[in-house]
């Protein structure tokens, strides 16, 4: 065993608990500031209310930001799920020449900076494709999100994918069955678990994307985070800003947390 | 499992594709490929020819051609210089900041805690990853602000936070990047041999000298692996020295303030992160860290 003094040890505890203060204080000044009475955020709170949630509710601009959101992320999620999981079943299946880029290109677009990623496609949609006449719109922000969400679903298949035993596949196929209705009644009922799992992660990483967002979103079309970077620009923080905030806190946690519990059932199955 | 065929005629799809590996693994990967190469590298590389092009002075339209003004630009115009520095110091300072706190931290989780406090702090560090990226910088925002926590917090003793500067940027990065410096520490302490410690003990050392002997040179990799988020997502980040920096600048600021006045200096500074990233990467791998990844 490590031998720590109780100095030590207490000195240690404190440590541990300063991290935990300085990781969700700001998160609890915020989400409280949703409930602030006054327009303009602070600390400390005079007057609690949910004005601005109800405000927000029935506010235009923040409804279509959440519509956009929502687009963009089922979007992005059901093109990475069908692209992660081919590579994953690539990957699984066969040893290959190029196989350590092919995993360095799935992991790149996250890989790299969301300023790199985003001014790459920026640069590419309005110096290339709108010259050439090709205007891509609305589109290109969910090619952008479905690029780098891609490796969410990648990792969780992969991962699932190694640890399934390959005579069942075989076994089926030794049985008649082709390999559609192989891939429909024996292999994808083992991993739909994990390709849930991965696909919801796509989804929250989509929903609270910004960088990219902000260089790929046409003109005009907000998400919920470009709002929020619209709004936050002025001098002082609007108490409904942190409503919208909460909003995406609860929005990106929920899938995350789905994603967890179906991970956690594959493993006790 | 390609030399068992079908009853043949049946499904010849099926049966053509089990004798063709090869075919199985390109129609595999003909779709995911022709997405990631087709919109992404090609984006990149598009990119980078564009840092060889220029701006027509008069339509201020991008125009193609060959130079290299906005390199030699990059490399002496002193504010850009000043401001990749800039970025590299705030870089490094979170990654060091982010390895002072994980090993203490991660020392407590694996060697002090109870397996239960040890759950419940590894999901309490794991959870703010999911709680949004740009929520954070603004929340950090609404603590640092004039009006806001730090200062109540602080006003009994007598301190002012020091306002948007870049103490506070790095504070802010800090913030976003330090459960991927956390978790890895974590998982190697836990997986040193506690015999080790045993040893260390019996031959007479106390827990300074065991964690400073033992314990820091058998997670140097894992410190590299986190390194590697916490240095380059901090270095191409420039919306948190935009919300809790003042007037600071990093190298992001630069590439997103040019991509519509002036894009091929834009994509030659990105260049610059691309660069850092690349070295730093290919530094961890020689160390053989990404393995852990």
């Amino acid at each position: 065993m490590l031998r720590l003094s109780r100095l030590t040890r207490v000195a240690l505890g404190i440590v541990v608990l300063s991290i935990l203060f300085f990781m969700y204080t700001p998160l609890m000044v915020l989400i409280l500031n949703s409930f602030n009475e006054s327009q303009i955020s602070g600390w400390p709170i005079d007057n609690f209310s949910t004005k601005w949630w109800e405000f927000a509710r029935s506010y235009q601009p923040i409804r279509d930001a959440l519509l956009n959101s929502v687009l963009v992320a089922t979007g992005a999620m059901v093109i990475a799920s069908v692209l992660g999981t081919l590579v994953a079943f690539a990957m699984k299946g066969f040893s290959f020449f190029g196989r350590g880029t092919v995993n360095i290109l799935v992991v790149l677009p996250i890989a790299l900076p969301g300023v790199v990623t985003g001014v790459a496609f920026s640069n590419t949609y309005s110096n290339f494709l709108t010259p050439m006449g090709f205007n891509i719109g609305y589109f290109g922000m969910i090619v952008a999100h479905s690029t780098f969400c891609i490796v969410m679903v990648f990792n969780n298949v992969f991962a699932r994918l190694r640890r399934m035993n390959p005579n069942l596949q075989e076994a089926s196929a030794d049985l008649g069955a082709g390999l559609w209705q192989t891939f429909r009644l024996v292999t994808f009922p083992q991993f739909r678990t994990s390709f849930a799992a991965g696909a919801l992660l796509a989804f929250a990483l989509s929903f609270d994307e910004v960088v990219v967002t902000i260089f790929t979103a046409p003109p005009g079309v907000d998400t919920l985070p470009l709002w929020i970077l619209k709004e936050v620009g002025r001098p002082n923080q609007a108490s409904v800003v942190n409503v919208v905030a909460t909003v995406v806190i609860l929005l990106s946690l929920i899938p995350v947390y789905i994603s967890q519990r179906l991970a956690r059932a594959q493993e006790d199955e | 499992m390609s030399t068992k065929s079908t009853s043949k005629g049946s499904q010849p799809i099926s049966s053509f594709l089990l004798r063709k590996p090869k075919v199985r693994l390109i129609s595999l990967l003909t779709l995911p490929m022709t997405w990631i190469v087709g919109v992404y590298i090609v984006s990149l590389f598009l990119l980078l020819i564009t840092a060889f092009w220029n701006v027509d002075p008069f339509t201020s339209r991008v125009r193609p051609g060959f130079t290299l003004e906005n390199f030699i630009m990059i490399f002496t115009v002193p504010a850009y210089i000043a401001t990749s520095i800039r970025t590299l110091f705030i870089a490094l300072s979170v990654t060091a900041i982010c390895v002072l706190l994980a090993v203490p931290l991660g020392i407590y989780m694996a060697k002090i805690a109870n397996p239960r406090l040890r759950n419940f702090l590894a999901v309490a560090i794991t959870l703010p990853l999911w709680a949004g990226y740009l929520v954070k910088i603004i929340a950090m925002r609404l603590v640092f602000t004039e009006e806001g926590f730090f200062n109540w917090f602080m006003a009994p003793f007598g301190i002012r936070g020091p306002g948007f500067s870049i103490p506070i940027v790095i504070l802010t990065l800090t913030y976003l990047w330090f459960p991927y410096m956390a978790l890895p520490v974590y998982t190697a302490i836990r997986q040193i041999p506690p015999n080790l410690f045993d040893a260390s003990s019996d031959m007479g050392a106390k827990g300074f000298t065991t964690v400073y002997r033992v314990v820091i040179p058998l997670i140097v990799p894992a410190i590299i692996a986190g390194s590697v988020f916490t240095f380059s997502l901090s270095l191409g980040d420039y919306l948190a020295a935009r919300f809790t920096g003042g007037a600071t600048q990093m190298i992001g600021s630069i590439i997103a303030a040019n991509i519509n006045l002036n894009p091929p200096v834009a994509a030659a500074y990105s260049m610059i992160p691309i660069a850092f990233v690349v070295i730093y990467l290919m530094v961890a791998r020689r160390t053989g860290s990404l393995e852990r990844m």
